[in-house]
């Protein structure tokens, strides 16, 4: 065995690569639960790509077949209600893990420097993330993948000047049709994934030059060396700790994961939205759009702004594109924003721990209201006949909470300098 | 607990080996439907049942093409003459008894079929797959003076005999496949399913 590895080592760097990449990488000891998602987050890809190569062994990418071809999969196929389930499963787990991953960074500092980069090639991943979500969901060709679609490339057509060639462009024709079905269809399956290959390994490139951050966020390279081992004084070898550690967090992971697939795939109608069992029908909109929930507080806030925002401008839905996408951007920025002396919440204030807090609740609350209608907390009385330009309740929480998001971000250099935070110590805890 | 520096490697070994079995079993439990996926749906199932033909406006000498599971099977009205042809060709051919497997057991005779005048083959040659043409005639110009009736493929010209018998010194190595098939009574057959093995 020893000899048939020497070969290859001569040969091609595998050993060299296995101990760099994993087996001798130098990681903080204190990782905790916040540090399982991400090895997740590559566990769910490896599994949405498996499932996806199954799925496409049968789905046809047509706009008379797809829908026909997902319900054959479903009932004739062996084991195929079992790989759509668990794609249908796994693209909504992908965002569990991500959100959770990215507020561990967050948490912990993750994106200060020098791992801003590496936080924004994380951020571009979220991105790719999001497009190869929107790509896949018009592939069941349901009422859902259908309206949703020609929502989201509408906002496109609400550029100003380019917009409706822009959306007729991403369409490649003059509605969502047959035509934009196939080019989804090899962005999703071929494009974005092999993109979002590209970034992972760069992502796993750009935190393995710096190293990883920790709870605490102590530089664990500015330690001195253990004499003993030769590694710093708080870091252990990612093998066999983390390979352990996060071998734990995919099995507890895969429990929760199979409980959904097996006993309620669809969760309430989350997952797997009940309009999309019907195909799709260009002439009849369903009562209620709502994008996918990982979706749903960005659209709260695209929804919420005004239409009419300066005068002798037209009313255009522009402004709340605008405001959507700043509010995906804005989280590039954040190692800039943050002007506090210390990394990690640990050995932060007050200040600090409040505006996180109450981000998290605009965020919960933003994405809530992007499920439901304007209509679910009913209309203002008379007194604002006239005054205001809408007199949905529910619209204008929203638009409060997505002033406070922002403030979240346009404050921080002004809180996290003032915060009163705590001594950080030299060894993690 | 251990002492510090000391490990227990048997707890070691089998915690080790236990985590290994139960994760193998876990990693088939997943695997499995993938793999089984990858076999005929129900659909493909039922697209490649048995076909059933009705043989009564069958004339003497007359082939009819039927298609099961996408390929052409041919039944052949063979006449008196027709079967009488065969025993002469047993040197001309390659595999005269049959033995090589290309036909159900009860097909492994002289005329191979369970009737000597209706004659069920698929219409493929076993060279590289195009589909012969039925040549019953006796000596014609273009196959000589020896042809006593068979099948000849024109891609490569590879010749068979009357029971899909392939001749010697021809490019296709296999005498042509018999499918499995049975009479449902004098007038019907049914291509693709036999008693003795249920498809």
């Amino acid at each position: 065995m020893q000899r048939f590895l020497t070969w290859i080592d001569e040969r091609f760097p595998m050993t060299k690569l296995w101990e760099e990449q994993w087996g001798k990488y130098v990681a903080p000891k204190n990782f905790n639960f916040w540090y399982y998602f991400g090895s997740l987050a590559a566990f769910v890809l490896v599994l949405q790509i498996v499932t996806g190569i199954f799925l496409a062994m049968t789905y046809k990418p047509d706009a008379t077949k797809a829908f026909e071809s997902i319900e054959y999969m479903m009932r004739d196929v062996s084991g195929g209600w079992f790989i759509r389930y668990m794609h249908s499963t796994g693209a909504s787990a992908f965002f569990i893990v991500v959100y959770l991953h990215m507020f561990r960074g967050m948490m912990y500092g993750s994106y200060r420097k020098p791992r801003e980069l590496l936080w924004i090639i994380g951020c571009v991943i979220y991105f790719a993330l999001m497009a190869e979500a929107f790509f896949g969901y018009l592939l069941p060709w349901g009422q859902m993948s259908y309206w949703g679609a020609q929502v989201i490339v509408n906002l496109f057509s609400t550029v100003p000047w380019i917009g409706p060639d822009l959306g007729t462009w991403i369409r490649g024709d003059y509605t969502i049709s047959d035509v934009t079905l196939d080019r989804f269809f090899a962005l999703h399956v071929a494009a974005v994934p092999l993109i979002l290959l590209l970034l992972v390994a760069v992502h796993l490139m750009a935190l393995h030059e710096v190293g990883s951050n920790n709870p605490d966020g102590i530089e664990i390279k500015k330690q001195p060396k253990d004499p003993k081992t030769g590694i710093y004084l708080d870091g252990i070898y990612s093998h066999p700790y983390y390979t352990i550690k996060d071998l734990v967090g995919v099995v507890f992971f895969l429990g929760v994961f199979f409980i959904v697939v097996f006993f309620m795939p669809d969760v309430g109608g989350y997952f797997l939205e009940s309009n999309n069992f019907i195909p799709a029908d260009p002439l009849k909109t369903p009562e209620h759009i709502a994008p996918v929930w990982y979706f749903t507080p960005y659209y709260a806030i695209l929804r919420a702004v005004p239409s009419k925002m300066l005068p002798y401008i037209q009313p255009t839905q522009f402004y709340g594109v605008l405001a959507m996408a700043a509010s995906v951007l804005v989280f590039c920025f954040l190692p800039w924003l943050d002007k506090g002396p210390v990394k990690s919440i640990r050995y932060r204030g007050g200040l600090y721990k409040a505006w996180l807090a109450v981000f998290v609740f605009c965020f919960l609350l933003l994405g809530y209201l992007g499920t439901v209608p304007v209509t679910v907390w009913g209309q203002f009385g008379h007194w604002a006949e006239g005054l205001l330009d809408t007199m949905d309740r529910a619209t204008w929480v929203a638009r409060l909470l997505t002033i406070v998001y922002f403030l979240f971000f346009v404050l921080m250099p002004w809180y996290t300098a003032r915060d009163k935070t705590k001594p950080v110590p030299e060894r993690v805890r | 607990m251990a002492a510090e520096g000391e490990v227990n490697l048997r707890k070691r070994r089998f915690l080790i080996g236990a985590s290994a079995v139960w994760g193998g079993i876990g990693s088939i439990a997943i695997a499995a439907p993938f793999a089984t996926s990858l076999w005929p749906s129900e659909r493909a199932k039922a697209a490649g049942a048995p076909v059933d033909v009705d043989i009564s406006k069958l004339e003497p000498g007359q082939q009819i093409t039927v298609q099961w599971r996408g390929k052409p099977v041919w039944v052949i009205n063979r006449t008196p003459a027709m079967v009488a042809t065969l025993p002469k060709l047993d040197n001309r051919v390659s595999d005269p008894k049959s033995e090589i497997d290309q036909q159900p057991k009860y097909c492994q005779n002289e005329d191979r079929s369970r009737k000597p005048e209706i004659f069920v083959a698929i219409g493929i040659c076993t060279h590289l797959g195009c589909s012969p043409t039925y040549r019953p005639q006796v000596a014609p110009p273009d196959l000589g003076s020896d042809w006593l009736g068979g099948f000849f493929c024109p891609c490569h010209q590879s010749k068979f005999d009357l029971a899909g018998r392939v001749f010697r010194g021809v490019p296709a190595p296999k005498n042509l496949e018999v499918p499995p098939y049975m009479f449902l009574s004098d007038t019907q057959l049914r291509i693709g399913e036999d008693n003795e093995n249920k498809l």
